[in-house]
């Protein structure tokens, strides 16, 4: 091995692990030292979680090894994995909301018979410092902006002295603001000699974070750019090598590279607005006046939503996670009882109307929740196309089944929307993210689609399929209407004909995608939200 | 909408095979013969070596078993004993693929038992036969569904768990039964806490040529429009729908609320035609303290069957035979028929071993309702083995 590796704080060492039917992880190699950011890139599937889920000790490897200093270690467990000082901040949130931060970190101290409060409000400070941030020791996890809750989950890794800190897909539900306070930490934990392996989907990111960058593609590491040739690429030039890494010679069959990296930043998101054909608006077609629905468990209400969407037009919806999307959506959808306010379909009111009386009137909900309420995983890719016509001829007559008649649209669909899999009748529940996806949105957007509520549609789509989604909602304004609600704000800047920002379930603002137009946004999605509890965002580094 | 533009831009994604799977159908089928049967064969083994052990020949008694409970004539008893655990069977299916909990099915038959025992000996007199039997039927498939009215009403308005309920309204239907036979239902002849004996040419007819009656043909029936509604009509689909994944049923239109109260009205239904079966084919009559808890033995089958209302068949009626047959075998070599509990207590213990290898190893599907296959839909149509045929090319759809 080279002498750069007698530096490094963890290296991996031909990992293999393999699920039944899938290889996620072949024989992948790499390291991470002390002081950098190494980006690892890859779509959807490309086995980085896997990955990721090894070094934490979530899953256990079937071949290889992780040395840690030299040290031949085996990571069994996510306590053995902090005790030998890796520490991992995963995608979605987990401190215990009804807990203080303190609480939250002392978590962490549950090998000591007695928590010692001042001692680690002592070294919350010292984190604090170290970050830069300020956090509220008392405050509750719950009501903390997610920005902050990421930044408390980051002590809360390094909480028992990691030196290799893992964050997965960091940025997903970040604000603008916060994205950019992320990097100011993380450049800060770096200075301070910390290892951090930063993993994302996101080219820009790896590429303007990544001391090294390393690409996995189809469960094996494609390569890694050292840091002299990161250093001494152009950002271009550089997204363009990492681009040919991901996709191999699928890149070539791409339409055009410069498209696929449209999409990618915000540059380019406004070029692709600039090019995107404006249709002209028509009637009103979805329309809801004082709309307000009751929230659902930990998920916000909405009240006073007052929205207009025209034919010919796409609305985007902006706002940090959590922020009563849900509840729009629903509302909107009939899933979900409006306690003040009208929604109106083509002019006439909809109140009265459950989920399949407006579906049949061409409203469309594509749900953000895929395998929890879109897709029934037992059954059929056939069946789950036909759940929103079920009994509706000519797939069912005379109270019975049309199997053939159904198979044989159903085999239209995936051809239309490029479903692949082996055949209709297999299990939806055995489809990846990308293809559940388009088994919804063939059912979604087929039978008459009039006005569609597209709920994240994107979210965890590998590039291609991103891509792919963001065009049939741009064809949406050939006569139809689109209601987009995202977390993704890059995406709705592309998308979209206006914003309007959701913020602690009311809409708090409008823009037009353009110059400078993401600040503004997200200057509204943390709104006064900021001042009174966060102050992450606003205070952000720019 | 005729293309998608885009569609150039979405790559192929990976179908997950499942590589530990059997392919093919003869895998399939294989599977499905070893979650289903061997559980039965290893009680039976097991229930053999535990008969060595309390100083009997398990040969001798199991085919005493088969000569009381198959041979000559003891098939017709085997028969009779097979309605009511059918219905009962079926009634649950229905309720179990809606993933609801029906445990109430004491409650339900035992209450039913009772008003039709102390209805039908005026009835059968007044009324031409037929349409007494008619009536009998219908009240007492109305007496089982209206006392799942309590539990679907709770779980579908307030979601409160229905294990709880039905029980609860079990143990009330349970005693209120009781209370009927002992109060207005009491034959004032006898000193016996009983109802009057209906007279043996006032029971249901026999199919001719046998001395079954035709409560069999009934439950035979059940099962068959039973499994036609479930795997043709919209109903089963939304059936299976909410037992799979009720969010995804509220999602995609379908009436939740409706469809909860329907599944245990229907399931309460059949499990009230079981007691018709019952009292007006074989008994005659009820007694306070008679209580043959069919559901209880039929559970494991309807699992071993995995919720199929025509396989459950042969299992009830390898179950009927077992109990026909198992009780004079019992009482033959001096042992309590309560052994025969032990055998069906031995179907669960392996299942549940079964089970549980088979998470570890693929060893076909799981019993349980959220592991609802469309392999149950459909036997013999079954091409989810061609993923793992297929191996690494993941294959476009259309061809």
């Amino acid at each position: 091995m080279s002498p750069a590796v007698t530096s490094a704080v963890v290296e991996v060492k031909g990992i293999t692990k393999a699920f039944p039917g899938v290889l996620a992880n072949d024989d992948i190699s790499f390291d991470v030292r002390p002081g950098e950011v190494h980006s690892l890139l890859g779509e959807n599937g490309a086995g980085k979680s896997t990955l990721m889920g090894i070094l934490s000790g979530i899953q256990t490897p079937d071949s290889g090894g992780i040395l840690v200093d030299g040290e031949p270690v085996r990571i069994d467990s996510p306590r053995k994995a902090l005790d030998i000082g890796i520490g991992t901040v995963y995608q979605h949130s987990t401190l215990i909301p009804a807990l203080t931060v303190l609480q939250n970190l002392m978590l962490g101290d549950s090998g000591k018979l007695l928590l010692d409060a001042a001692s680690a409000r002592a070294r919350l400070e010292e984190f604090g410092a170290l970050l830069g941030v300020d956090v509220d020791p008392e405050a509750r996890a719950a009501d903390l902006a997610l920005g902050r809750q990421q930044q408390v989950e980051i002590i809360k890794a390094l909480w028992r002295g990691s030196r290799l800190l893992i964050l997965d897909e960091p940025t997903s539900m970040l604000t603008p603001q916060a994205v950019d306070e992320l990097y100011t930490v993380l450049a800060r934990l770096k200075a301070d000699g910390l290892a951090t392996i930063f993993i994302t989907h996101k080219l820009h990111e790896a590429v303007s974070l990544g001391d090294r960058i390393s690409v996995l593609r189809r469960g094996r590491m494609v390569g890694t750019l050292d840091a002299a040739a990161v250093s001494s690429t152009p950002p271009d030039k550089l997204e363009e090598i990492v681009i040919e890494m991901m996709f191999g010679s699928a890149a070539a069959d791409l339409a055009d590279v410069g498209e696929l990296r449209v999409g990618l930043g915000e540059a380019e998101a406004v070029e692709a607005h600039a090019r995107a054909t404006k249709a002209a608006v028509g009637e009103p077609l979805l329309e809801l006046a004082g709309v307000a629905a009751p929230g659902e468990g930990t998920d916000p209400g909405v009240a006073d939503i007052d929205l207009v969407v025209h034919e010919g037009e796409v609305v985007g919806v902006a706002g940090v996670d959590g922020n009563g999307q849900r509840a729009l959506a629903e509302a909107i959808s009939g899933q979900r009882r409006l306690t003040a306010g009208e929604i109106r379909l083509f002019g006439a009111p909809v109140d009265r109307l459950n989920v399949l009386k407006r579906e049949k009137l061409g409203l469309r909900y594509l749900t953000d929740d895929r395998i929890g309420e879109g897709i029934v995983g037992s059954l059929s890719i056939s069946l789950n196309l036909f759940l929103k016509r079920i009994g509706q001829a000519p797939y069912w007559r005379y109270g019975s089944i049309r199997r053939g008649t159904i198979d044989a649209r159903a085999e239209e669909l995936c051809e239309q929307f490029d479903v692949r899999a082996p055949g209709v009748e297999t299990r939806a529940g055995t489809l990846s993210g990308g293809n559940m996806q388009k088994v919804l949105l063939a059912r979604e957007l087929s039978f008459g689609a009039k006005v569609v509520v597209f709920h994240k549609p994107t979210y965890g789509l590998d590039l291609k399929t991103t891509l792919g989604v963001r065009e049939m909602i741009r064809q949406m304004r050939d006569g139809k209407a689109a209601l987009v609600i995202s977390t993704d704000l890059d995406e709705l800047l592309e998308v979209s004909d206006r914003i309007v920002v959701l913020s602690r379930g009311r809409l708090v603002g409008e823009a037009e995608p353009g110059p400078g137009a993401a600040e503004r946004i997200g200057g509204m999605m943390i709104g006064d939200v900021s001042l009174s509890l966060a102050g992450a965002g606003a205070e952000g580094t720019e | 909408m005729s293309t998608v533009p885009g569609n150039e831009l979405l790559t192929e994604v990976e179908v997950p095979n499942r590589a530990g799977d059997r392919s093919g159908a003869v895998g399939k089928a294989i599977d499905t013969v070893i979650r289903s049967l061997v559980p039965v064969l290893l009680a039976l083994v097991a229930g053999g070596v535990l008969l060595l052990i309390l100083g009997h020949n398990p040969f001798a008694f199991y085919s005493s078993v088969w000569e009381h409970g198959a041979q000559n004539k003891a098939w017709q008893e085997s028969a009779k004993r097979m309605a009511p655990l059918l219905l009962i069977a079926v009634g649950l299916i229905i309720a179990f693929r809606a993933n609801i909990w029906n445990l109430g099915y004491n409650g339900q038959f035992l209450l039913s038992a009772a008003i039709i025992s102390g209805l039908a000996p005026s009835l059968v007199n007044d009324l031409p036969l037929g349409l007494a039997f008619l009536i009998l039927f219908v009240v007492a498939g109305l007496v089982g569904a209206i006392w799942t009215i309590v539990p679907a009403l709770l779980k579908a308005f307030y979601d409160t768990n229905e294990i709880i309920t039905t029980l609860m309204m079990s143990f009330i239907g349970v005693g209120l039964a009781q209370i009927l036979i002992k109060g207005p239902f009491q034959d004032p002849s006898v000193n016996i806490a009983q109802t009057k004996v209906l007279e043996l040419d006032k029971m249901l007819p026999h199919i001719p040529g046998t001395k079954v009656h035709i409560g069999v043909l009934v439950a035979l029936a059940a099962a068959v429009v039973v499994y036609f509604a479930i795997s043709r009509t919209s109903f089963g689909l939304k059936v299976d729908v909410l037992g799979a994944n009720p969010r995804a049923a509220r999602h995609v239109g379908i009436q939740v609320k409706q469809l909860i109260i329907t599944s245990f009205f229907f399931s309460g239904l059949l499990i009230g035609l079981a007691a018709a079966a019952d009292i007006l084919g074989v008994w005659g009559y009820i007694r306070a303290n008679w209580n043959p808890a069919y559901g209880d033995t039929v559970i494991p089958f309807v699992f071993l069957a995995r919720l199929n209302p025509l396989v459950v068949i042969p299992f009830i009626a390898f179950f009927a035979v077992l109990s026909t047959g198992g009780t004079l075998a019992t009482q033959e070599v001096g042992l309590p028929t309560d052994f025969l509990l032990v055998l069906v207590a031995l179907i669960l213990l392996f299942m549940t071993v079964i089970e549980f290898l088979g998470r570890r190893r693929s060893l076909g599907q799981s019993y349980l309702t959220n592991g609802l296959r469309e392999a149950l839909r459909l036997p013999g149509r079954k091409k989810d083995g061609a993923a793992a045929e297929a191996g690494e090319t993941p294959k476009k759809v259309a061809r």
